[in-house]
């Protein structure tokens, strides 16, 4: 359907102006541009930098959201500027201007240019971004699933606009985590049945104390993320790939961290909170505590804890017993553990290759005399 | 309004002052709260991570349970955490009616079933968001009995609870990420804005990379002590033993003094809504809310002779 075209609108920019060359400390500046609604953020920078100050630095080339320069920031958040309509960002501006900034967690080169070698592609090197093949390499192609390949083509449209690493939480603290660009970069490989080195792959990304334990789950980089690539699913599956699969128990608790939880809802119902720090450091079982691990951390935490009981906040019997739901209702949890994790494989429902089906409740509801009606009337 | 009523593990854990300012507050509010006390803990996203067909149907079993609460007009948590594990698990159920059928075939060993019917959908809320969407802002303005005149409240949502927006009804008809703001306005509040508003505490890598987490925590309360915040606000329980029951380790990282107190949601409606700072469990936070309490003393001074004595 075709929209009628608005006429030309005033729109204001505010610009985060740097350039570190030139000693001075970052400033905004202020232009009104005038295009449609319907035109893009990147367009009203460049008519800003055409009609006002040439010297604005951006970088675009496509200007259709699939070459990956124009990421940004617009209102705070992580976009592409091709991609977001003025319309779209003046409503979600504060105070009616349409804030622009340079991406999050790469140094500014200039204006709205960010070092992506300096970050981005490092990362990307740092998982080895290309196919190890399995051999014998085949002498015709590998023959491969159609699901498994449908699978991996969710982390292939990745674009490498730096978006999601812009505003990477866990970067923000710990600029060295390899972070959400390369770690679904490197499922694309994990998921990639002709792979040779899933398992030397999982355990040096596992591993490392910047690797797949250090997404902190914030979602973050699935919302900046333009092309749906949902980079924090990829690394959660790196995780349950390498902790179910390669069985890799590795340095940073991750793997015991995930299996206590696990264990502990199978035990209790419920969280047993007490329990999941020592046994996350010393192992998932009621001796974890006592592993020279569990017990450094405990006394590190000894204030917390004494305090915490002093206040009455940590009742000292649900610290030592912890709270369960009734006996027949944990059987029942349990019955669903164990059929659940007695599969032989998992099944796993992914919606990036189902997507969402019709609500067959109500079709399949549908008598067949009048499905087949309406059939009929349709061809006649 | 009835609700069938999933407290969560921590607000009955490690943060009993949550399910009990809860309680507390209900009847304020005329909210019936049925306690799905058979449900177990939806996982945090954690036993998604492990194994999604599991936390899919354990949280399946939640819903089919609070599907029977007769006469209940929704499900509501008082946990961003949950609320985020529930609404991914709910959306994979909703979204396939074979894999619905599939996870439906192991609840039926308890006779349970999830049923999604699009006449009557089992719609699962945050106490915040039914506090502004259920409740109503006005309607929660004309029950304040000591207004948060002068207090000022910094909002800390928790990831879950605002990420990824279409999963959570974000949109600009329901702006659930600015619903903490507009509570606390009603409730006569100052709303204290900070950069570390919508971010992470750090809560789910504690045990991985403790630094980095303390740092995250420690990062966003300073934030908010440079923004001049009395107290913060959240909405989950996860977030609160990041930044209230660590704030001492916190501090030690980041290298300087915080000292800033963190309120779970039910507990400053309670306040404004008349409750005592004591019976809402204020004195069991691990940073005491001096300020907050302090602040609610002069109110009462203030306020006493309107009683006439």
């Amino acid at each position: 359907m075709a929209e009628t075209h608005k006429p030309p609108e005033k729109f204001t920019l505010r610009l985060r102006r740097y350039d570190p060359e030139a000693g001075e400390a970052p400033y905004w500046d202020e232009h009104t541009i005038e295009l449609e609604p319907h035109r893009s953020v990147l367009e009203a920078i460049l008519q800003a930098k055409d009609r006002f100050d040439g010297s604005i630095g951006v970088r675009c080339s496509c200007r259709q959201a699939i070459c990956g320069s124009c990421g940004i920031r617009v209102n705070g958040e992580p976009a592409l500027a091709c991609h977001t309509h003025l319309d779209a960002a003046k409503r979600s501006a504060k105070d009616g201007v349409i804030e622009i900034e340079p991406m999050g967690n790469m140094p500014v080169l200039k204006d709205l240019i960010v070092d992506m070698d300096a970050v981005h592609w490092k990362k990307i090197q740092r998982v080895t971004p290309w196919l190890i093949a399995k051999q014998p390499v085949p002498e015709r192609e590998y023959i491969v699933s159609k699901e498994s390949m449908v699978d991996v083509t969710q982390t292939m449209g990745c674009i490498q606009c730096g978006a999601c690493v812009s505003d990477c939480l866990a970067m923000e603290v710990d600029p060295g985590f390899i972070g959400p660009a390369a770690l679904a970069k490197a499922y694309r490989f994990v998921g990639d049945p002709r792979d040779d080195e899933h398992e030397v792959r999982l355990r040096d990304l596992a591993e490392d104390p910047q690797g797949i334990y250090d997404c902190t789950h914030c979602f973050k980089c699935v919302e900046a993320c333009p092309k749906d690539v949902n980079p924090m699913g990829q690394i959660m599956r790196l995780r349950r790939i390498a902790g179910n699969d390669f069985d890799i128990v590795d340095q940073n608790n991750g793997e015991r961290h995930e299996a206590t939880m696990v264990g502990l809802i199978r035990d209790y119902g419920l969280l047993h909170e007490a329990e999941m720090v020592p046994r996350s450091y010393g192992g998932n079982s009621w001796f974890g505590k006592f592993h020279p691990a569990a017990g450094k951390e405990l006394l590190s935490s000894l204030p917390i804890v004494i305090k915490g009981v002093l206040r009455r906040k940590v009742n000292i019997k649900i610290a030592i017993f912890g709270h369960k739901i009734a006996k027949q209702d944990l059987k029942g949890v349990q019955a669903i553990y164990d059929k659940v994790e007695g599969r032989k494989e998992r099944y796993e429902l992914n919606l990036y290759i189902t997507g969402e089906d019709e609500p067959t409740q109500d079709a399949a509801a549908v008598p067949l005399a009048a499905a087949q009606s309406s059939t009929e009337g349709s061809a006649s | 309004m009835k609700v069938a009523y999933w407290p969560g593990c921590v607000s009955r854990g490690f943060t009993p002052e949550l399910h009990g300012s809860m309680a507390l507050l209900a009847p304020l509010l005329d909210i019936e709260l049925v306690e799905l006390d058979r449900a177990c803990c939806t996982g945090a996203g954690v036993i998604a991570e492990h194994n999604q067909e599991l936390a899919d149907t354990l949280n399946a079993r939640t819903f089919a349970l609070a599907q029977q609460v007769d006469g209940a007009e929704l499900m509501m948590n008082i946990c961003s955490t949950c609320q985020g594990a529930q609404s991914e698990c709910q959306e994979r159920l909703d979204a396939n009616a074979e894999y619905r059928s599939h996870v439906n075939e192991t609840l039926s060993a308890e006779g349970l079933t999830y049923v999604k019917d699009p006449a009557r959908p089992l719609t699962n809320k945050n106490f915040l968001w039914l506090l502004v969407e259920e409740i109503g802002l006005e309607e929660l303005r004309s029950k304040v009995r000591r207004p948060l005149t002068n207090l000022k409240v910094g909002p800390f949502y928790g990831c879950y609870i605002v990420r990824p927006r279409p999963r959570l009804g974000i949109d600009e008809e329901h702006p659930r990420d600015h619903y903490l703001e507009q509570v606390i306005e009603a409730l006569g509040g100052t709303v204290i804005e900070y950069a570390g508003m919508r971010k992470c505490c750090g809560f789910p890598i504690i045990t991985m990379n403790k630094e980095a987490s303390l740092k995250q925590a420690g990062r966003h309360l300073g934030d908010a002590v440079d923004a001049d915040a009395d107290c913060l606000v959240t909405p989950c329980p996860l977030c609160h033993l990041n930044l209230d029951m660590q704030q001492p380790l916190a501090e030690g990282v980041v290298g300087r003094e915080l000292n800033m107190p963190v309120l779970h949601l039910p507990q400053l409606v309670g306040l404004a809504l008349g409750l005592e700072p004591k019976e809402l469990g204020l004195s069991r936070h691990v940073v005491r809310p001096t300020p907050v309490i302090d602040w609610s003393t002069s109110v009462v001074g203030a306020a006493a002779p309107a009683g006439g004595w």
